[in-house]
């Protein structure tokens, strides 16, 4: 057995993008106030974070969290170097988006059927037409695309899904202008072996420096899947602060990968995030006790009581 | 392109090489996996709840319910089940029980039940007990050895090699393990050095196998890798474990780390058992559970049942009136069974 050497062929710099007050709270039971959800946007801009996604304009209909988009994106201090993208999922909550002071939206495919049938009552084809509107507005307006994969490691309906259908809707997203696409793992089902068959799968069709990985720890697999996802070359990696979020399809467990946990091994693999981990604890402990909840970061666990 | 000579395609780039060769790229990125990571075929999982579990959960677990937990994890394929120690009660008093329980388990055949012997008198107690494999504890850190067993590391091997010699005589394997191989809590930063002296000694003495230890799961895969490297110039591979911990929740990527290295036995908890002294309410030893869906995952096999060490965490978390540090565990709870395993 040969001994790799482990630190070859990582990235120098890993860019973290930060889901936490979009993706976390919107999977949260507790309503948290705009107030509350600006303050944290807020710490997290200080903590070094590069890309904090802020806020998503759907329907409060069905995502009552977010509906006070408009309110948030208005009060958060944008920090200069920092973007701040929002959930847009189709061409009016894009308009509003814009309207609000959006400078970046982002876009979410699903590689199922099944659950893009049930999550956005419509076919993987049929969503990716509605998002060649928005593309197309968002390229007349400047406005730089980020596209989601969901269920790119398993799905909650339909179990197994095969790594070349996610290539397909990565490539689609990515040839209709998205700038970066967002594989995640949304059950948190994956393991290194799945992850692997499934980047090489889908960086035969789009360059892996525009790859991110956006793992769940639903099963505790996350760091060892962004492990791997960082050894095949992925330098941008998605999480929650405080490990925010829990996961819808299997209720009481753990959602996002929690940014702190990110963030200490990659300072300990000598991978440059710009990052202050202090920091970012300072704006998990915010956030929990705003939401009355424990952290879901051993990290933030374990140094809390050192 | 066919009649243009080797020499000149040679001086032409890449992109333009892929223009014209479209097949080219996908060649080169197969080449590229195949580059990838080997994965041992086999790892032998070491259960370590009953004892480094046990040993550091508040509540003293009755004898009957070790006996049970532990009989529950032989029927699960676990090949290997750490059963108990032969400390001082006084200093471990969760231990106290270990001639009982040694006694009362009911051993399935290929399954090893090491205990762990930290000197003459322990191991004594032991083999009369019944016990057919022992293990001991070594440091990488002269203060965690001070503090934790009373001696510097030196001492410690001297009484391991009395232990060591009279094992040989009853020709009864011993395990080694070394302890703060990615960190001390009172020391900081260990050398990678240190660990390869400590696993060398006890290796050399006549350790079968050595079980390197993240004692405050501080560790992240780069210094795994740095240590391991550093082990294997005098160990090999073959003979070494990984036990980490997952204070920090590096554990898995730590252990993934370790098996693209080429080690193949990783030690892990049921339920995760055992907060870490150190890091008080925090997380301890890495699950078992969770270690094995990820194996599984991969392809790697353990001749391990994950559903039924799942029961068997179920069973220990009641009994112990606490939840599972398993996230397997917490997922397979409530999931509606979507899970693809």
């Amino acid at each position: 057995m040969c001994v790799c050497v482990a630190s070859k062929n990582l990235p120098e710099r890993v860019k973290i993008v930060e889901v936490g007050p979009r993706d976390g709270l919107q999977n949260e039971k507790t309503i948290v106030p705009a107030e509350t959800k600006i303050h944290l946007i807020d710490m997290l801009s200080d903590s070094g974070l590069p890309v904090i996604e802020a806020t998503s304009f759907v329907s409060p209909k069905w995502v009552p969290q977010m509906a006070d988009q408009v309110e948030v994106m208005k009060g958060i201090s944008r920090k200069p170097g920092v973007s701040y993208p929002v959930l847009t999922p189709n061409l009016k909550g894009f308009q509003a988006a814009v309207k609000a002071g959006a400078t970046e939206v982002a876009i979410f495919g699903a590689a199922s059927e099944l659950f893009s049938k049930k999550n956005i009552n419509c076919s993987v084809d049929e969503s990716l037409q509605r998002f060649e509107e928005v593309m197309k507005a968002a390229k007349e307006a400047n406005v730089p695309v980020r596209g989601y994969v969901s269920c790119v490691l398993g799905c909650p309906y339909e179990g197994k899904v095969a790594p070349g259908k996610v290539a397909h809707v990565a490539k689609r997203l990515y040839s209709m202008g998205c700038y970066e696409i967002s594989l995640g793992d949304t059950i948190g089902v994956g393991t290194p072996g799945g992850m692997t068959e499934m980047l090489e799968a889908v960086s035969r069709e789009v360059p892996v420096s525009a790859l991110a990985v956006h793992c769940h720890d639903t099963y505790g697999q996350a760091l060892a899947n962004i492990l791997i996802a960082l050894q095949m070359g992925i330098s941008v990696v998605d999480s929650s602060v405080a490990g925010l979020g829990g996961c819808p399809y299997a209720q009481g467990a753990s959602g996002n990968v929690a940014t702190e946990d990110v963030v200490y091994m990659m300072h300990g693999l000598g991978i440059h995030t710009g990052v202050d981990l202090s920091k970012l604890m300072d704006a998990g402990a915010f956030i929990c006790r705003s939401l009355n909840r424990k952290t879901n970061s051993k990290v933030a666990q374990a140094t809390c009581k050192l | 392109m066919g009649n243009i000579p080797t020499t000149v395609k040679h001086c032409l780039s890449y992109e333009q090489l892929i223009r014209d060769y479209p097949w080219l790229k996908r060649l080169l990125l197969e080449e590229k996996s195949i580059a990838a990571h080997e994965y041992p075929e086999f790892v032998k999982v070491v259960e370590v709840g009953p004892r480094d579990g046990l040993q550091n959960e508040k509540e003293i677990v009755p004898t009957g319910v070790k006996i049970q937990l532990i009989d529950m994890l032989s029927g699960t394929g676990l090949p290997v089940i750490e059963a108990t120690s032969f400390v001082s009660s006084k200093w471990v008093p969760q231990m106290a029980d270990h001639t009982d329980v040694l006694k009362g388990i009911q051993r399935a055949p290929h399954v090893q039940y090491p205990v762990l012997t930290p000197n003459m008198h322990g191991f004594q107690d032991a083999v009369a007990a019944g016990a057919t494999e022992v293990a001991v504890f070594g440091s990488a850190s002269e203060t965690f050895s001070r503090k934790n067993i009373n001696c510097s590391i030196e001492e410690s091997m001297l009484r391991f090699e009395e232990v060591i010699s009279a094992a040989k005589e009853h020709q009864i394997p011993v395990r080694g393990y070394v302890s703060c191989a990615l960190g001390c809590p009172h020391e900081g930063y260990i050398e990678p050095s240190k660990v390869a002296e400590v696993a060398k000694r006890l290796y050399e003495m006549g350790c079968y196998e050595v079980s390197l230890g993240d004692t405050i799961g501080v560790g992240t895969p780069g210094s795994m890798a740095k240590m391991l490297r550093s082990v294997m110039e005098d160990v090999p591979s073959s003979a070494l474990a990984v036990h980490c911990h997952d204070t920090y929740g590096q554990a898995l990527a730590n252990i993934l780390i370790a098996l693209q290295m080429g080690v193949c036995v990783v030690d892990s908890a049921v339920a995760g058992l055992g907060g870490c002294p150190y890091a008080q309410g925090s997380s301890g030893n890495v699950s078992t559970e969770d270690v094995l869906y990820m194996l599984h995952g991969m392809g790697i096999e353990t001749g391990v049942d994950l559903a039924k060490v799942i029961e068997v965490g179920d069973f220990i978390c009641n009994a112990l009136c606490r939840k599972t540090n398993s996230r397997v565990a917490q997922a397979r709870g409530r999931t509606s069974g979507h899970a693809l395993l």
